[in-house]
């Protein structure tokens, strides 16, 4: 009983949130490799466009609540989402037209797209904070569990409660929807694999009949999705304020870089990787102890490896012992 | 009648010309070597016959068309396949998916396509799902050569096909590119090779410093005394 009690914690504070997490970096590190992958280059404005991305949302969250539509059990925002998705990816097009194009045609080096994304992230982070101004902004509706600490208690009779909310069990199932979606795209229809194709070898692919136009268009597209979704369900399950999405970029790119970079499987198991040990690192294992060990062996300290604090050097010290060991991640990505 | 036909051509880089009034040709169904020291502008002339490179000067004739102001995707569409010294496979994707991006440009079905080329290389049938990156060096050029007949071309461009590639191994291509002319696709190839690309050649074009040195049926130039000191290693 009491080593359910502990593994039940467990689930509550790390598993739970853990997926949750991971599969918001994930999506996001996805969105970051197929820029690198596509237009070889680091994106770094990518966490703005997941924040424009939520604020559309937000937005149109308020327009749908103000005439009186909501959807129940769900978020609106869930069902707003493919009205936002659109906002986001004609942004992303729009920068690309005016700012990344005279890059990519002048065949500047990728370390100046990179400055010049840091730009646009600057640029978008401004827009955003000018439109829908820089305070917190919960737009969570609908109901906030599908499994309540308490109904989980009287049924099974646990000391533990185990709470599994609205916004993560959304989160896990759209992640892998649209992960599963990316993939069968990227390797199963014929524009998804000249994309890949393009990323792996431009010249061939040129010489192949391969349109690059059509490559870069697509590759915002996906990446215009994948940043509305990964912020909007960010921004659900944590509520949204426009600096947070500032600092989120890091994760992000720890996880792409953790993964390999250019690798959307390694994307995708670098959010995980991230997500996991952040939470493993700051987590307070005391209670589990006092669970698990008899009482004159319980330790008087919060058993806790780092404060939460420093929950965004964890993926630091990852991303630098990553950078040390194995620069080209998990899974074999391209070196930066 | 030739089937291609590149006359007089000269091209280069900026103001240096590193072919002049060269001629290359080939009829249907007939393998032209292209031979010659380091340097002598082989790759280029390939290049230049597919559209790479700018031509100064000269015409390219192909199929009985002025081919020489087109886009190297618009050769591919008229016929045309090139396969590139080097990075001349997609690494990362599968064996099949290569040749499918072979036929990228094309909008006709390519199944028959693909048993043609399984059926001339049968190995890589067995390998079709393997990234084509894993494979060894005479796989990969077989993949580069087979994506290139994906198109179902009327002329085979092949840029140093054996390089890297073991002399057994190559014996084996030079038989398969022999195969593939054979069935009525004329061939252009540079090789470094020389010896071995002029025995399964009609004709050869030895080049030195951009031009024409000797011009003749493959078997003539190897008997050729000069050329073999010179050019062949006696």
């Amino acid at each position: 009983m009491d080593f359910l009690n502990g593994i039940i914690l467990i689930s509550n504070y790390i598993i739970i949130p853990g997926l949750t997490y991971g599969s918001q970096l994930a999506l996001g590190a996805l969105g970051i490799t197929m820029v690198y992958a596509v237009l070889k280059f680091s994106n770094f404005a990518h966490g703005e466009f997941m924040s424009f991305g939520t604020m559309c949302s937000i937005l149109l969250t308020w327009v749908f609540s103000n005439i009186g539509i909501t959807f129940g059990f769900f978020p609106t925002a869930i069902f707003v989402l493919p009205i936002a998705v659109t906002f986001t990816v004609f942004y992303c097009l729009f920068i690309d037209k005016f700012v990344f194009k005279f890059y990519r045609k002048s065949k500047s080096k990728s370390v100046i797209t990179l400055i010049v994304s840091i730009g646009v992230m600057f640029f978008t982070g401004g827009l955003i904070r000018f439109i829908i101004g820089p305070g917190d902004r919960n737009f969570l509706d609908g109901e906030r569990f599908i499994l309540a600490p308490k109904t989980f208690k009287s049924f099974t009779g646990f000391n533990e409660g185990l709470a599994i909310k609205t916004t993560q069990g959304i989160t896990v199932i759209i992640a892998i929807i649209l992960v599963l979606f990316i993939f069968w795209f990227l390797n199963k229809t014929k524009t998804g694999k000249s994309m890949r194709a393009y990323s792996d070898n431009q010249e061939l692919a040129l010489l192949s009949g391969i349109n690059p136009e059509k490559v870069v268009l697509i590759t915002w597209i996906i990446t215009g999705i994948l940043a509305c979704v990964a912020g909007t369900l960010y921004g659900l399950d944590k509520s949204y304020k426009p600096f947070t999405y500032l600092h989120l970029v890091l994760p992000i790119f720890a996880a792409a870089i953790v993964g390999g970079v250019g690798n959307p499987l390694g994307a995708i198991i670098g959010g995980f990787v991230i997500a996991f040990s952040e939470l493993f690192i700051t987590f307070a294992y005391k209670k589990v102890f006092y669970y698990l060990l008899p009482e004159y062996l319980i330790p008087n300290g919060l058993l806790q490896i780092l404060s939460t604090d420093y929950k965004i050097a964890v993926s630091f010290i990852i991303l630098v012992l990553v950078l040390l060991i194995k620069p080209t991640g998990i899974y074999k990505g391209k070196i930066i | 009648m030739y089937l291609l036909c590149a006359e007089n051509i000269t091209c280069g880089y900026d103001t240096i010309d590193i072919l002049t009034d060269c001629n290359i040709n080939v009829k249907k169904g007939e393998i032209s070597s292209i031979v010659g020291p380091n340097g002598a502008g082989k790759s280029t002339a390939m290049k230049a016959i597919f559209g790479l490179l700018p031509t100064k000067k000269g015409k390219i004739i192909f199929d009985g068309e002025d081919i020489s102001n087109l886009q190297p995707q618009e050769r591919v569409v008229r016929g045309m396949g090139y396969v590139p010294q080097t990075n001349n496979i997609f690494t990362s994707l599968t064996v099949i998916e290569n040749l499918e991006m072979g036929a990228f440009i094309i909008n006709k079905d390519f199944k028959n396509m693909i048993e043609y080329v399984f059926n001339l290389f049968p190995v890589l049938k067995d390998k079709q799902n393997q990234p084509a990156g894993e494979l060894s060096g005479g796989q990969r050029q077989q993949v580069a050569v087979g994506r290139a007949l994906m198109t179902n071309p009327k002329i085979l461009m092949l840029d140093e096909p054996s390089a890297g590639v073991s002399p057994i191994i190559m014996e084996g291509l030079f038989n398969k590119i022999k195969e593939i002319s054979s069935q009525g696709t004329g061939v252009i190839m540079v090789e470094q090779n020389a010896k071995q690309a002029l025995e399964i050649s009609n004709m050869g074009f030895v080049l030195n410093q951009g031009k024409n040195l000797y011009t003749d049926a493959g078997k003539t130039l190897l008997a050729n005394k000069e050329v073999r000191q010179a050019f062949l290693g006696g």
